[in-house]
Parts: C-alpha cells; structure tokens; sequence
C-alpha cells in the first residue's frame, strides 16, 4: 500500500473494494483519455500536476450552470436557497472526507496556495520577531514563499529539515530542530517531486510535545489515500482541488475550531462579515469569516462531485491500484539502462522523478509527447530541492487512478526511443 | 522516429550538444550576462570580448541546460566572432525569425553574413515546437543583454 504509513487510515480487514477496481471500466468515466495526440492515443502521466476530470464532476457543474446556477448566502428566492444548501451541503462533504469534528473547520480558499498564504497571515501574523517556523527541503514554492513573506514583514527564523540519501525526511535532524521558539511546523504531506510519505503523525506529535502547531500540505496526499486530520491531530490541513480528479480554483483549508476562532481575517469583503458601519466592522465566525467576496460556487459543486467519485471507489482500492502502478513502474524503468530514479524512500506514493543519463529532461518531454505521452520536466516548483539534489530538472512521471501497466510500458518503450534519438 | 524530431534533433545539434565549443570563461571577457529560462531552470552565462573599435573579439558561454539550449549557445559562438555589436544583433534578428516564422528565408535575412545564417538553419526545426523557441534563443538573448549592459556586467 503506497501511503499505508501512520499517516494514513489502514484498510480495514476483509475490504474487498480492490477486487471490484476494474481500471479499463473507470477509465470510461474520463472522457478526455479516449483523445489522440499526434495520432497516438494520450498517455497522460501528469496527474500530480493536475489530473482529469470524471464525467461526474464535468456533468455536476454544466448541470448547475444550466439549471439551478444564482449566488449563494445572498437571495431569498428558490435558486439562491437551494444552492446555498447544497454549497453549505459540500463542506459536510469535505468534513467527512478529511474526518474534521465539524464542517465548520472547512475553509473554502482557491487553492491550496492560497490556503497557506491564509494560515500565513491570520495565524502568521500573530508571530513575533524571532519565532520559528519549520519547513522542509522538499516543500513546493507554495509552502515556501508565504513563510519567507513571512519572515520579510516580521521577522520570524524559518528553519529546513534536510532529507535523506533516499529522498526520506531526516526525522532526526527535525526532532533537533524544534524549540521553545517554535511555533508552526509547515510541511508537505507526500513530496511531490520524490514521491516520499512522510511520517506525519509522528511528525505532528513532536511538534505538539514542543509547544507548536502544524500545518499540513496534503496537495499530494488525498489525492493517493485515506486523510485523518483528527487521526493525525493536524492543526491546518490543506489541499486543492484539481489535483482530486476536481475543477481548477477550489482549493481547502481545514482548521482546528478552536484556532479558527481566534484567527482574523485574512482578505475582507462581502460574505465575511457580520455587520459594517464605518466607525466598526465584525466578522462572521469561521469558516466564512475566511470566505470573502463571492465563492467559487460551480466549483464547489464540482469538488464535491469530484470527493463523491473517489469516496465511491474507494480509498484502499485506489491506494492499492496505485501501489501496483508505482511497483510495476519502477521496475520497468529501472530496467532502462542510464535511468536513475530520485527518490527511493520505501513509504512512497505513485510518483516517480527520474533522469537519462546525459540527456536533458526537456528533450525527454518534447520527444516522448510525440509518442502521445504526457509528463512533466523541470523544477515542479521546488527549485531549492532541485539544487539540494544538485539537479537543474528531473522528468516526473505521476499517476493517477485512471492509469494502467499498458501505459507504463509505453513510457518505457518511447523513453528507449529518446535514447536512440540520441545515440 | 518522427520527422519533425529528426527535424530538430540533428546530427549536428546533437554533437553541439554533447561536445558544445566555447564552453569556457575567457579570462579577457569585458561583458558577460547570464541567460535563465525559470520554466526549465536551464541557464547559460555568455561572455563577450569586445576591442577598442566594437567588435567581438572573443565569444564563449557556461551553463547547463538541454540540447537545444546549449547546442544553439555553441553555434552562437562560431558564427559572433569579429561581428559589431550592430551586426550581431541583426543576426540575432534573423536568427530569431527563423526559429519562429514558417515562411521565413536567408533570401529574406536584413544580415550580411548569409553563410552564419545558413549553419544556423540547423535549429529552424524548433519551429514545430513553439515552446521551445525560447531554448534556442537563451544564449542569444544573454548575448545582447551582455551587449547592451556595457561594462556593468564586466564580471559577472
Ligand atoms: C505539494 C504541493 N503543494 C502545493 C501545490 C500547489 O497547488 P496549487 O497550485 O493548486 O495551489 C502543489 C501542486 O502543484 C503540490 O504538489
């Protein structure tokens, strides 16, 4: 099982979900994968970046828009109520996917970019010179740069745990790092250039033992397994949408009730308040005090559809499938001599950064997109990891429930065809 | 294996690739700029040597990136060499006009130096692939930003 670490809920005994997963059956569900590209059928291996949408999820926001679509939180008439209910209705839906206490701990944010430039700011900003934050090697720009905003406006330290040979985080090395000064641990939940699991409730626990909270970036994670905020005892826990088979600009933020309440405001507007005058201005209570401005209403009904398709499927048997793919593929790739794989840590999701010996990973991606196939190469907005591995660029290929063994060897056989290119 | 990539990757791309010319820091360079392409992280630094009348005495580059990137930062090298700062922009002009328009010929080039421009139609093949255009003409921007930066970019 690719995330069954302790991060993750295990799969109970005698699920059999994994016997009914019939891969060429969901793959009907997506109709962007019956397309050709250059005449080859769309090998699409780029679902870390962002994956594809489901008929259920394209359905559920065109039906909206052509049937029942008004503003939310707003209007007294028929439309407007019933959308407010089901908008209201998916927060439920995120809060039981994630396990939250309450569907008042859901954040709607655009992304989980802009879910950790909120924590950045309303928890943040409550920080004093000198404070710690924690981050690590493997963090992508998104948990990177709010922290280094951060530190330009108050002043905090922010701290980077190194990783292993492996690509494994140096847990060690974190557990030196925590002090009395620190006061959040903000961290990726699976790195999304190496494919690592880190051991977050561990990770979480001693934070907790030394006076910190932590944030969690789980763009990587909800995507590959089953999420416990509550299990994990996660203060902040972030992820995005379109990366979970959703629509673009739908992102989450789940908080601990208890910091929520405390927090203020991150952006102002309509929708947050309670009552303005210009002499005094109050705020409505968590989530929608975090909930300027009109929301991305369509979206939400899409990322709910999208929570209900994999809930539907199921966690362990996509975790399980995935776990085949990743085995299946390192194996067939590291039969490919001058390949190297980066990122070997043995608590792995289905992502896979690799290099050619002596060929540069863009000439990789032009050539091997003739053959239909679609990865990503280039830094994956994690520059600093990059440098750590003394890398300009990796090529990346990541999968998705959608994927097959079949696919697999198609990458394989067309990255032997850019090594003949090459000679 | 598809034309258009035997089309863009070339025999003689390929070879400038692996083994690209110039690859040095001329201890003499009076300019230099570094080129980087923050989509792929590839970078090159390239360093000029201009005499007292203007032009390039010496032209080199470092830096790391794929073959198009470096084998087109080595080709550049080969073709600068005893051009004015004018003259090498028009190429560069030209250059780029290959890179990118369809009908585009060295009939149609505003350059002197047709015989530079014909080597230089090896890399025209990155036409089909827009986007990477900007890897085949990273040197050459470094190049002018080099140029037009005069002395401040002295080193580095
Ligand atoms: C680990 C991780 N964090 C953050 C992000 C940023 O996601 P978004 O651009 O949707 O905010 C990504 C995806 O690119 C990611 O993989």
């Amino acid at each position: 099982m690719a995330l069954a670490t302790d991060t993750l809920t295990e799969i109970g005994a005698g699920s059999n979900s994994t016997l009914a997963f019939d891969v060429e059956r969901l793959r009907e569900d997506f109709p962007i994968l019956k397309q050709q590209v250059y005449g080859k059928p769309l090998v699409y291996l780029d679902s870390g970046s962002s994956s594809q949408k489901p008929r259920a999820v394209i359905d559920a926001m065109s039906e909206l828009l052509e049937t029942g679509y008004a503003n939310v939180h707003r209007g007294a008439y028929y439309f407007s109520q019933t959308l407010t209910d089901r908008y209201e209705g998916v927060r439920k839906t995120v809060a039981r996917f994630l396990n939250a206490a309450s569907d008042q701990e859901i954040v709607f944010t655009r992304n989980v970019t802009e879910a950790i430039n909120l924590v950045a700011h309303s928890f943040g900003n409550s920080l004093a010179a000198g404070d710690e934050v924690i981050i690590t090697e493997m963090e992508h720009h998104a948990n990177i740069v709010p922290w280094q905003l951060l530190r330009d406006r108050i002043g905090i330290t922010l701290k980077v745990v190194p990783i292993a040979e492996d690509g494994s985080l140096r847990l060690d090395a974190y557990a030196d790092m925590l002090t009395p000064r620190t006061r959040l641990v903000a961290i990726t939940h699976v790195s999304n250039v190496l494919g690592s699991v880190n051991p977050m409730k561990e990770i979480i626990r001693l934070a907790h033992k030394a006076g910190a909270l932590v944030l969690v970036d789980g763009a990587q994670a909800v995507v590959h397994g089953k999420v416990d905020v509550q299990d994990l005892d996660a203060d902040f826990y972030a992820f995005t949408g379109h990366k979970l088979y959703g629509p673009t600009a739908i992102g989450v933020l789940y908080g601990k009730a208890s910091l929520l309440t405390e927090m203020p405001p991150f952006l102002g507007g309509g929708d947050m308040i309670r009552s303005v005058s210009f002499s005094e201005t109050t705020y409505a209570d968590p989530p929608h005090r975090f909930e300027a401005g009109t929301p991305p209403i369509v979206e939400v009904i899409g990322l709910g559809a999208a929570i209900d398709y994999v809930t539907a499927i199921g966690h362990d048997a996509i975790a399980a499938h995935e776990a085949g793919l990743l085995a299946y593929a390192t194996e067939r790739l590291q039969q490919i001599d001058g390949l190297t794989i980066y990122g070997t840590a043995k608590e792995k999701a289905a992502i896979i950064s690799f290099g050619l010996e002596g060929i540069h990973p863009h000439d990789i991606g032009t050539i091997i997109d003739r053959e239909g196939v679609a990865i990503r190469v280039g830094h994956h907005c994690a520059q600093p990891l990059m440098e750590c591995l003394g890398l300009p660029a990796t090529a990346r290929a990541s999968f998705g429930l959608y994927n097959t063994p079949a696919e697999v060897d198609v990458l394989a056989r067309a990255l032997e065809k850019v090594k003949e290119l090459f000679g | 294996m598809q034309d258009v990539l035997r089309d863009l990757y070339q025999e003689v791309i390929l070879d400038h690739g692996k083994h690209p010319r110039n690859h040095r820091h001329p201890p003499a360079a009076n300019r230099s700029a570094r080129g980087y392409n923050p989509l792929c992280g590839d970078q090159v630094t390239v360093y000029l040597e201009t005499d007292a009348d203007g032009h390039i005495s010496d032209v080199a580059f470092e830096g790391r990136g794929c073959a198009i990137s470096i084998a087109s930062a080595s080709m550049m090298t080969e073709v600068l060499r005893g051009k004015t700062e004018t003259e090498a922009q028009q190429l560069f002009d030209d250059f780029h006009r290959l890179c990118t328009e369809g009908g585009f010929t060295t009939e149609q080039a505003g350059t002197e130096d047709r015989e530079a421009l014909e080597r230089l139609q090896v890399l025209a093949g990155v036409r089909e692939f827009p986007v990477r255009v900007k890897c085949a003409t990273l040197a050459w921007h470094a190049m002018t930003s080099a140029l037009a930066g005069g002395d401040e970019t002295t080193t580095e």
